[in-house]
């Protein structure tokens, strides 16, 4: 069959400057760059190229640029280059099309059109470089009450397990098998470090990971992968995962490919069969079911680990976390439309879902009018891409955010959106052991701390431009907020008001 | 620390200990009207009753937090711990380890045994919803019928069911290692049986329901030759038992009979394993059921 599809990438290789040193060959995992067997010269298969820029970084003589492939387009909106594209794979295999990262479809990305306020004259700024700045969150729900001995000066009774982050930023759960043993070395390094979390995801503890348990979000998913009382008990909290940003409504499958003798252990199943998660859990078909699984967890691990519960955004979302807050989850963590993962059906990830700037200001909204927000915590996660975000969620109502693709792209991922190849040529969403071993977990933390430790910074120069010294005051306010470029009804959602109002 | 403790996993490395807490005050609530568990559950009889074979607990309308604190202070004191009066509570035999048995009289409520870690549980009477639900391993024995999602997702130790199974029994199975979930149906199972099994190995004696198996990927399920469906989903394969299979079922099929033969079922007829010759044996075709669905 005719093969219609053509480049999505030119590689631009500038003759002049290359110094034939071929390590673009030894480093391109796609098999882009290679040597004639004509003649020996240095030669590129566009057609293979994914742009994920490993080349262009790594090329000693800067000779290498990836463009987009001259071809134009046949002038129709509707039907573009991309468009085309798609429909010539599928009329050519029948299959349901495979995407990875976050949605890439120009929708509003609504962090854009909310700006911070600051202290002008009426009420001082705080320098934080000079006075204390709290950015400690603790996550977990809290008693309505808080009953004290007050002649023994002790609390009556015990408060429930919560999670201490000494900065308002998670790692977004990425299971081993998705993404390789070294890139959650990494993040489990960067996490203690730093005095945060990891999330390990649906896929197991790998053993060398326990020595951070800590550290570590333990993932309880449809496929219950690796979950073992073991298991429950070796992280700090556990996290049901209902839903992912991404893929809201369906589970995944790991291909047979990925499942090697490490991920199989982890995960405890054979080697090279599909890992596949269901898209329910079949223990879940109602807030009274998530109960359910609530407390079996908490009975499990004797009521001395949160239990969060992650959701994809989705319409009612606000209706479901007040479900989730009386199913008794400690911390809901909800995951917008743009969140990122390693394999998704390219039309779940391109439409379905809806934007985390909105879900969560309608989810806090909702359980500050039912008068549940203080039981529970709120995460907020997918595409969190900068400082000002962070601040931008926790305004909106989030105590902590998450996350993810930021993290990778600190360690070296530059976004192609090919993780299902399995070729990743960063060592980051990949089992091959060629390419897991260019990810150091040493450096690749080193990267991931200096990025959250500049975010903090940035974090507490907000926070004191707007004459706040502690992150538990910017939450939920939303006056630190306001709109631009946003109609009533967006503002109505996001709880804010218009600039210059 | 008592083995109730703190979690080990064979070969794993050191962790920290996670003590679980201290039975709550409150179980005096659950075991009220018996003198000697609530001693127990007050831990007067620490010392002297670590030698006790069995405590009874009578559970009533306990809530199933309290009841669950009451059976596992209980288990700290004895082996066996019988329960009598259960009126539904949740989690019993929550992540129970090896060398302890629960004797259950009464109904069970859902999630009996769920994460069980080499304990072994007996119900006279029937289990409600997800019995042994992501079981690790042990032995749970139930005289007479257990509800939807029963095994879910189980990994390790057998499942013995006399009479019927709900909806969606024994889905999401999966082996690893010597890890082999075993789960024996003395009576009819309801739709979507084995969905989605990655591993382990199912006994039906009675009828499967409809969509049997279907994304199943591993393991094995032996039902009647008379009930295999016309309509098998694809990717399935019913085929004549090998040696291998014979000594499985075989074994199953003996340990059947030993926990039920001749226990009269509430519609009147008496439990009694199937012989070996009228099974076959239900397979997958592919380990990979779905790698062509994508295409990128």
């Amino acid at each position: 069959m005719l093969d219609c599809r053509i480049p999505r990438y030119k590689v631009l290789r500038d003759a002049d400057e290359c110094i034939h040193c071929n390590l673009c060959v030894r480093e391109c995992a796609n098999e882009v760059h290679y040597l004639s067997k004509k003649t020996g010269a240095l030669k590129a298969d566009s057609m293979k190229c994914v742009n994920c820029q490993r080349c262009t970084v790594l090329c000693p003589a800067r000779a290498l640029a990836i463009g987009n492939w001259p071809q134009v387009d046949c002038g129709s909106a509707a039907w573009n280059l991309p468009t085309m594209a798609d429909i010539a794979t599928q009329s050519q295999t029948g299959g349901v099309l495979l995407a990875s990262m976050g949605n890439p479809k120009p929708y509003h990305i609504y962090w854009e059109h909310l700006l911070l306020n600051a202290s002008q004259v009426t009420n001082p700024s705080i320098d934080p470089l000079r006075e204390p700045m709290e950015t400690r969150v603790l996550l977990g729900s809290r008693p309505a009450h808080l009953r004290v001995n007050e002649r023994a000066r002790t609390l009556a009774e015990p408060l429930p397990p919560q999670l201490k982050l000494d900065v308002p930023i998670l790692f977004a759960a990425m299971s081993f098998g998705s993404v390789s043993l070294n890139t959650q070395k990494a993040l489990a390094l960067a996490a203690r470090e730093l005095g945060t979390y990891f999330n390990c995801g649906e896929g197991g503890l790998h053993r060398d990971l326990e020595p951070f348990g800590e550290h570590a979000i333990v993932q309880v998913a449809s496929g219950r992968f690796g979950v073992d009382p073991y298991y429950l008990n070796a992280g700090a909290a556990i996290e049901i995962k209902i839903g992912q940003g991404a893929k809201p409504g369906i589970g995944g499958h790991l291909p047979g490919e990925k499942i090697n003798a490490e991920v199989s252990r982890t995960r405890m199943i054979p080697e090279g069969t599909d890992a596949i998660s269901p898209a329910p859990h079949h223990d879940i078909y109602s807030i009274e079911d998530l109960r359910q699984l609530v407390f079996s967890l908490k009975e499990a691990t004797g009521y001395r680990k949160p239990v969060a519960v992650k959701v994809a955004a989705v319409h009612n979302v606000a209706a479901i976390a007040s479900g989730m807050a009386r199913a008794g989850a400690d911390i809901i963590v909800i995951d917008g439309f743009r969140g990122g993962t390693g394999a998704a059906p390219k039309r779940i990830r391109d439409n379905v879902g809806i934007p985390i700037e909105l879900a969560l200001a309608a989810v806090d909204e909702r359980l500050r009018q039912e008068g549940i927000r203080s039981t529970v915590s709120l995460v907020a996660s997918g595409t969190i891409r900068n400082s000002a975000d962070v601040v931008r969620a926790v305004a909106l109502g989030a105590d902590a955010v998450s996350i993810g693709s930021a993290a990778l792209v600190a360690m070296g991922c530059h976004q192609c959106g090919d993780c299902s190849s399995g070729r990743c040529n960063w060592g980051i969403a990949t089992q091959r052991p060629d390419l897991t071993a260019r990810l150091n977990p040493d450096q690749a933390a080193e990267r991931v701390v200096n990025l959250v430790r500049g975010w903090n910074r940035e974090i507490q120069e907000m926070m004191g431009g707007m004459g706040i010294n502690a992150i538990d005051s910017l939450r939920g306010n939303r006056l630190m907020l306001r709109g631009v470029g946003l109609n009533e009804k967006e503002l109505e959602i996001l709880g804010v008001k218009y600039a210059g109002e | 620390m008592s083995d109730q403790t703190t979690f080990e996993r064979e070969g794993g490395a050191g962790l920290p200990e996670h003590p679980l807490p201290s039975a709550p005050e409150v179980t005096a609530v659950t075991v009220e009207q018996n003198a000697a568990a609530q001693a127990v559950a007050e831990g007067a009889m620490a010392v002297e009753t670590t030698s006790v074979a069995s405590v009874t607990v009578e559970l009533g309308t306990s809530h199933f937090r309290e009841a669950n604190a009451a059976v596992r202070a209980a288990l700290e004191q004895a082996n066996t711990v019988v329960l009598t009066e259960v009126f539904a509570q949740r989690y019993l035999g929550c992540a129970m380890k090896a060398g302890k048995r629960l004797e259950i009289h009464g109904t069970p409520g859902n999630d009996l045994a769920c994460y069980m870690d080499g304990g072994s549980v007996e119900v006279f009477g029937s289990a409600q919803d997800q019995t042994a639900n992501t079981m690790n391993a042990g032995s749970v024995v139930v005289h007479g019928r257990s509800g939807d999602a029963t095994g879910y997702a189980m990994r390790g130790g057998e499942l013995l069911i006399r009479d019927d199974a709900g909806w969606r029994a024994a889905i999401n199975m999966k082996q690893y290692g010597d890890r082999r979930p075993m789960v024996v149906i003395g009576g009819d199972a309801g739709d979507f049986l084995g969905e989605y099994m990655a591993g382990g190995v199912v006994v039906l004696m009675g009828r499967p329901g409809s969509h049997l198996a279907s994304g199943m990927h591993g393991g094995v399920v032996y039902l009647q030759r008379a009930h295999v469906p016309s309509n098998l989903p694809q990717g399935l394969v019913a085929c004549d038992l090998d040696a291998e299979d014979a000594k499985v079922l075989g074994g199953l099929l003996a340990r059947y009979d030993r926990c039920f033969a001749g226990e009269v079922r509430p519609d009147g007829t008496v439990a009694a394993a199937a012989p070996l010759e009228a099974f076959v044996a239900l397979r997958p075709a592919s380990s990979r059921p779905y790698a062509a669905l994508y295409a990128s």
